[in-house]
């Protein structure tokens, strides 16, 4: 009998990011830009989707793959009203989205009729950190009455980040949020991301976040 | 939560590194883990003995290697180890600093029992 010690040096999430080049493989072939959207519950994600619709319409469609852990079409229902396609994963009370989740709803959906895929995951900011969907960004929404703490509670989610919404910019006056300290941390873990502050509700600031959008989008097709 | 697919992903290795080594038994797997990477040991291990029951891996014991995010001022160039609460620069004070981290997590070896040698493949 013998013992002994066997190197392996394997990603432990490296199935995943094999199935995420897969995703990407396709999201690329039907040319359109494909973004992970990221937020805690209540950031308001689908509100910004909902808005984002309306500004891009008709110059470009949106898709959306809503991820939810409950079987329940809210947020599908809203997108679809908005007048873009919709496909819901349940993720089955799982904290998160994965690439295989993604790969089973992309079919669903008319990838060569769309300029721009947003994949909502599940509201969470510390398990979809760490799993790959093949998106071409990551954005996060934070929200002004979340507080100001959040770069520094969640580092892992605001390193990976290539855009920052902060949404609810109409509560600044209600809530203690100092946004300097907010931007200092974001700094620290990502500096130079791009960071649209906005409000859904009023529309304020919503221009620059879909033109950022339009660009990326743009490039795509380029 | 993600505790549970990180370990069935860990399974999936460990038991196909073991049988490419004709391995009777699995004693040990050694993880690196980057410190900005959020996983929870203990609630590894403990999805780890669920899931590893039955296979020749069970009851092995998960050692993680954790390794500090290093933090770069940008204004001395001097780096430092990041502590719990991100502070200014220990050395001129500036809070102009840069995180650096690999986000590692993998599994880098494996310990293996081999009740036979002789009979195992070259």
């Amino acid at each position: 009998m013998t013992t002994r010690r066997v190197a392996v040096g394997e990603p432990i999430l490296g199935a995943n990011d094999r199935l995420a080049q897969q995703n990407r493989d396709r999201l690329d072939a039907a040319g359109l830009f494909a973004v992970n959207l990221l937020a805690s519950p209540g950031a308001g994600k689908t509100s910004l989707i909902v808005r984002t619709i309306a500004a891009l319409a008709p110059r470009l469609r949106l898709g959306v793959v809503e991820g939810d852990t409950a079987p329940v079409t809210i947020d599908a229902d809203r997108v679809m009203a908005a007048g873009s396609p919709a496909v819901q994963i349940n993720t089955g009370g799982n904290c998160h989205l994965d690439a295989q989740m993604v790969a089973q709803a992309l079919p669903q959906l008319p990838l060569d009729g769309l300029d721009v895929l947003v994949v909502e995951n599940v509201g969470n900011l510390v398990c979809t950190a760490a799993f790959q969907l093949g998106t071409h960004a990551n954005v996060l929404v934070a929200s002004v009455p979340e507080g100001d703490d959040k770069p520094y509670k969640y580092p892992a989610i605001f390193r990976g980040l290539d855009a920052l919404v902060l949404n609810k910019i109409d509560l600044q006056p209600y809530v203690d949020f100092d946004r300097d300290y907010f931007l200092r941390g974001v700094a620290l873990l990502n500096p130079g991301v791009a960071f649209f502050p906005l409000s859904c509700r009023s529309g304020e600031g919503l221009e620059a976040w879909v033109d950022w959008l339009a660009a990326r989008s743009a490039e795509r097709h380029a | 939560m993600h505790e549970q697919a990180v370990t069935e992903n860990l399974l999936e290795i460990v038991l196909r590194h073991a049988a490419r080594e004709s391995a009777d038994r699995v004693t040990d797997c050694y993880i690196v883990v980057d410190q900005l990477t959020s996983i929870v040991d203990d609630s590894v291990q403990f999805y780890w003995d669920l899931v590893s029951a039955g296979t020749l891996a069970a009851g092995a014991r998960l050692h993680f290697d954790r390794r500090p995010a290093t933090v770069l001022c940008q204004a001395c160039r001097h780096t430092f180890a990041l502590g719990r609460e991100i502070g200014p620069c220990p050395h001129c004070g500036s809070e102009r600093l840069q995180i650096e981290s690999a986000g590692d997590f993998r599994l880098e070896s494996i310990g293996i029992v081999v009740v036979d040698p002789e009979a195992a493949p070259p």
